[in-house]
């Protein structure tokens, strides 16, 4: 079966006076046409980066695309020329970027800045790139589109700023949007109404979403698959449904217990993953979870373990899931009746 | 019997920014924080959560109104004894990067209050750094280093530490973890709330993430454009929110439960009004599901609607 995007073993790497930083390991994964992905991690654990690849958008120097693949349409685009890649950026990929502030020209009306891909890419006229320009601004929900038009980014809101950049995005009708942490700047109730609308533009369009987040509750809402990174490499794969009911990998594990319950009264502990998230200057031999995981045997310190095949759609790469392991139960479950509290340290 | 031990009263923060316009930052507030407890402060930006916390410690002077600390009117103090109230009134930041000075070390910079108040000097003072530095997870010989050298964890714990040095029994922790990844959030809650019983500490908890301030809060005051809309305990504002903003503040979170996510949810059309000029009578109104015409007209009450659960809202 063709996938819409297919990213195969990609190796990133970044020189820098402290020596060469291993940013991104042999990770792989597809998307679907018309399918919600969510890429889930922390601070440095890749996320960005491997989608900055995809756009082409990785810096080189300093940025160094070690080995792998990206195919978009069956097409490579790592060794795709410059010419080649303007005709898929933001035409047939979209971006949108963490904060709208900084993502957009202060120095240019809006409107403009929607119109520019229209007439770079589907070749329209002035005029009819200002028409669909004011459509995708009302398309977004800013109210009197045709005044907005006008206005330069300093005189929206944060919300209408993304809601400008969705628009800039998804004028050209791309196959794939690619949305790094949108709602990480906003507030909550703005973040719940950009949420709904990348939603409803995902129903209507049939447009593919990578959405990056670290906020499991924005991957639980609007996801179907979900990858969780760490440390430069993916450590699970599954979808939503699988990851927060059936999750494979520690490190998964401790997300779900570092967040807290906002059903019922009770109070429990939070259980946090004790450390710090690895240096990737100098990664750890192993797997790069070990050295913070309770549950690390002495395999885990010395070989990365492969990437274990739950089911079809599932995968985690961790050792527990080898079958001469020994069996680990998941540390609690979703409901809070049944929670099975692993005592605050270690359990053997 | 529980006391209070901050008690604050029609309290008012205003900031002029031109000749013809101010800010209300803070608007009119009257509520207290019982001895022992973490009160949770929530609101959007521009709400003026920050604000009220950083008028509470003394870092701004409020424009009107009183703070009663520990049955004193701050207001009323001489000099020597506000000082002693100060001491005893500490805030932790947001932001571990920006509110550590990178050219001192993590030894003089938590030794700064012990400096100032002249508690310990030469081998004690030392001690007193070393304990510290281990009371928060941290060892003694992070002492020498600087605050680069720290992760943003870490420099938070560095944060708390320092709040911790002068024995405050009051901490405005003002949005403390958002600045971290969520592994590392877990760990300093859990310290915040370990050593809330070790040093018999009394919380301002201010943020903007709800699960966090349900999780470590006993009551939570929710503030929208300078004023507090609705107070209660922290099972309650999640179980029966009264006030209609709560309610969508509630309804927007996201659910960390997948088969749960195709739930209605209220989302609210539009942006906050802008501080500087605020919408007459109730100031959600131009947001509101339910406004009414008298919510243009009148401002809300601030009223007791159920035992220990007040909010401003012509509904009640």
């Amino acid at each position: 079966m063709n996938h819409l995007l297919e990213v195969n073993n990609l190796e990133i790497n970044f020189k820098t006076y402290g020596g060469e930083v291993k940013a991104v390991r042999d990770v792989s994964f597809h998307v679907d046409k018309g399918e919600v992905v969510a890429i889930v991690g922390e601070s440095g654990s890749g996320k960005s980066v491997t989608v900055q690849s995809i756009m082409g958008l990785i810096p080189t120097p300093p940025g160094v695309i070690k080995g792998g693949s990206i195919k978009f349409q069956g097409k490579e685009l790592l060794r795709a020329s410059k010419r080649e890649m303007r005709k898929v950026k933001g035409s047939k990929i979209g971006m949108i970027f963490q904060d709208p502030m900084t993502s957009l020209n202060p120095t240019m009306i809006v409107g403009k800045q929607i119109a520019e891909g229209l007439i770079t890419h589907q070749k329209l006229s002035k005029q009819e790139a200002k028409k669909k320009a004011i459509e995708m601004i009302k398309q977004v929900g800013i109210p009197n589109p045709e005044e907005r038009y006008n206005q330069f980014p300093h005189e929206f809101s944060g919300g209408m700023r993304q809601r400008v950049m969705i628009a800039i995005a998804l004028a050209c009708n791309p196959e794939l949007l690619i949305a790094d942490e949108p709602t990480t700047a906003l507030d909550v109730t703005i973040q719940a109404q950009v949420l709904e609308l990348m939603k409803k533009l995902q129903k209507d369009t049939q447009t593919a979403i990578i959405l990056i987040t670290h906020d499991l509750g924005v991957v639980a809402e609007t996801a179907q698959r979900v990858m969780v990174m760490y440390g430069g490499i993916m450590v699970e794969s599954a979808t939503v449904f699988d990851l927060f009911e059936n999750p494979k990998h520690p490190y998964t594990w401790g997300l779900l217990n570092s967040i807290p319950n906002l059903e019922g009264t009770e109070k429990k502990q939070l259980i946090p993953i004790e450390g710090s998230p690895p240096d990737l200057f100098s990664p750890p031999k192993g797997c790069p979870f070990a050295p913070r995981c309770k549950y690390a045997m002495d395999i885990c310190l010395e070989e990365m373990p492969g990437d274990y095949q739950i089911d079809e759609s599932h995968s985690a790469r961790c050792w527990l899931n080898d079958s001469r392991a020994p069996k680990v139960e998941m540390p609690f479950t979703l409901e809070k009746e049944k929670t099975v509290t692993v005592g605050g340290e270690s359990i053997d | 019997m529980t006391k209070n031990l901050v008690e604050v009263q029609s309290l008012k923060k205003y900031f002029k920014i031109k000749s013809d316009v101010t800010v209300k930052s803070v608007d009119d507030i009257s509520f207290y924080i019982r001895k022992g407890e973490t009160f949770g402060l929530v609101g959007e930006s521009g709400s003026g959560k920050s604000t009220l916390g950083k008028t509470l410690v003394g870092i701004q002077a409020a424009s009107d109104g009183d703070i009663i600390y520990n049955g004193q009117n701050i207001k009323q103090l001489n000099k020597e004894m506000k000082r002693n109230v100060n001491k005893e009134m500490q805030i932790i930041f947001q932001d571990p990067h920006a509110s550590l000075n990178p050219r001192m070390r993590v030894g003089d910079i938590i030794a700064e209050g012990i400096d100032a108040y002249k508690l310990f000097s030469g081998k004690d003072r030392t001690n007193r750094i070393y304990e510290l530095l281990e009371r928060v997870g941290l060892s003694p010989q992070h002492a020498k280093r600087y605050p680069h050298e720290f992760s943003g964890g870490q420099r938070q714990r560095i944060g708390i530490a320092r709040a911790l040095a002068v024995e405050p029994k009051f901490i405005v922790a003002d949005e403390p973890i958002s600045a971290l990844d969520v592994s590392i959030q877990a760990q300093v809650i859990n310290l915040l709330e370990d050593l809330k019983v070790s040093e018999d500490l009394t919380y301002l908890f201010i943020a903007h993430d709800l699960g966090m301030v349900k999780h470590i809060s006993d009551r939570i005051g929710v503030m929208y454009l300078g004023k507090m809309m609705e107070l209660s305990n922290s099972d309650d504002m999640f179980t029966n929110p009264l006030h209609p903003y709560t309610q969508a503040l509630l309804s927007a979170i996201p659910k960390t439960n997948p088969r749960d996510a195709k739930r209605e949810r209220i989302v609210l059309a539009g942006d906050p009004p802008s501080p500087t000029n605020p919408p007459s009578g109730c100031r959600f109104r131009t947001r509101c599901p339910h406004a009414m015409e008298v919510c243009a007209l009148q401002e809300p009450q601030w009223k007791e609607v159920e035992k220990e659960h007040w909010t401003a809202c012509h509904l009640y």
